[in-house]
């Protein structure tokens, strides 16, 4: 990887269970990369990708720490939680798969494309996780791909 | 058309809607699954649905929809409320489903769209 200079860095802790803030991360960062000037279908796809990330945490974990480093050519994303882990990755990646309880269901989540769209949006999607202790998902995104 | 524009024709009551006569609507989308809808839904779209909890305030954020009309009389509850008043979205409440909604914003001329054709 080229090593580009960072133009801004921003780290954010996760509440698992704050449904009151979720989403907070994501549109602050839709802000900064609309400042920095990405143009809008790129922004579009980090977004949504930061999104399905960010709501991972609230729904499934306890807490997590979400960082977003920018560079002028592309943006790398890490989310760290420290949660329940991912029993079969294979499985979580099937669309329509979720392991979310129904009251969480009922507010329109926990449907199963999370992870499906996190690899649609991103350029490079690496997820290393360990049951009974966390999630580490690793996101990078090209300015110059073809999504 | 305006958002101020669909108000009667959807029967509806503004919960939250100080920049109705402002706000321009594109399109339109209608969902009741969050992923569905972030990934899916076009900027500038009026977006249908019966969720009504403070985080369809921060999808359409995400998206760029100036407006949710909530569906079937569900409550929107005070959280839902603040979040709208900050972030300047919309809230429309109709007593109406969200076929019947999207029927008449159809016979408006608001097209369905979907991001990326």
């Amino acid at each position: 990887m080229n090593e580009d200079k960072v133009l801004m860095e921003i780290e954010r802790k996760i509440m698992g269970g704050d449904f009151q803030s979720a989403g907070d991360v994501s549109s602050e960062l839709k802000k900064v990369l609309q400042q920095v000037g990405f143009p809008p279908s790129f922004n579009r796809r980090v977004v949504i990708a930061a999104y399905e990330a960010e709501m991972n945490v609230v729904i499934h974990a306890y807490r997590g720490v979400f960082t977003t480093k920018i560079y002028e050519d592309r943006v790398h994303i890490e989310v760290n939680d420290q949660g329940p882990g991912i029993p079969d990755l294979e499985l979580a990646f099937q669309e329509g798969y979720s392991t979310a309880p129904p009251h969480i269901r009922e507010m329109g989540f926990g449907a199963g494309y999370g992870l499906s769209n996190m690899r649609r949006c991103s350029d490079k999607l690496e997820i290393d996780t360990r049951v009974g202790e966390g999630t580490k998902v690793i996101m990078d995104f090209f300015l110059n791909s073809d999504k | 058309m305006k958002v101020s524009q669909i108000v009667e024709p959807l029967k509806a009551e503004i919960v939250v809607g100080e920049k109705i006569e402002e706000q321009d609507i594109e399109g339109g989308y209608c969902g009741d699954l969050l992923s569905d809808c972030i990934a899916n839904a076009k900027e500038g779209s009026v977006w249908v649905t019966i969720q009504s909890h403070p985080n369809t305030v921060a999808v359409a954020v995400l998206v760029g929809m100036p407006c949710i009309v909530v569906t079937n009389y569900q409550e929107v509850g005070e959280e839902t409320v603040q979040r709208a008043q900050k972030e300047g979205i919309t809230i429309l409440r109709t007593s109406l489903t969200s076929y019947q909604a999207v029927s008449i914003l159809s016979s408006l001329g608001i097209p369905g769209t979907k991001r990326r054709g």
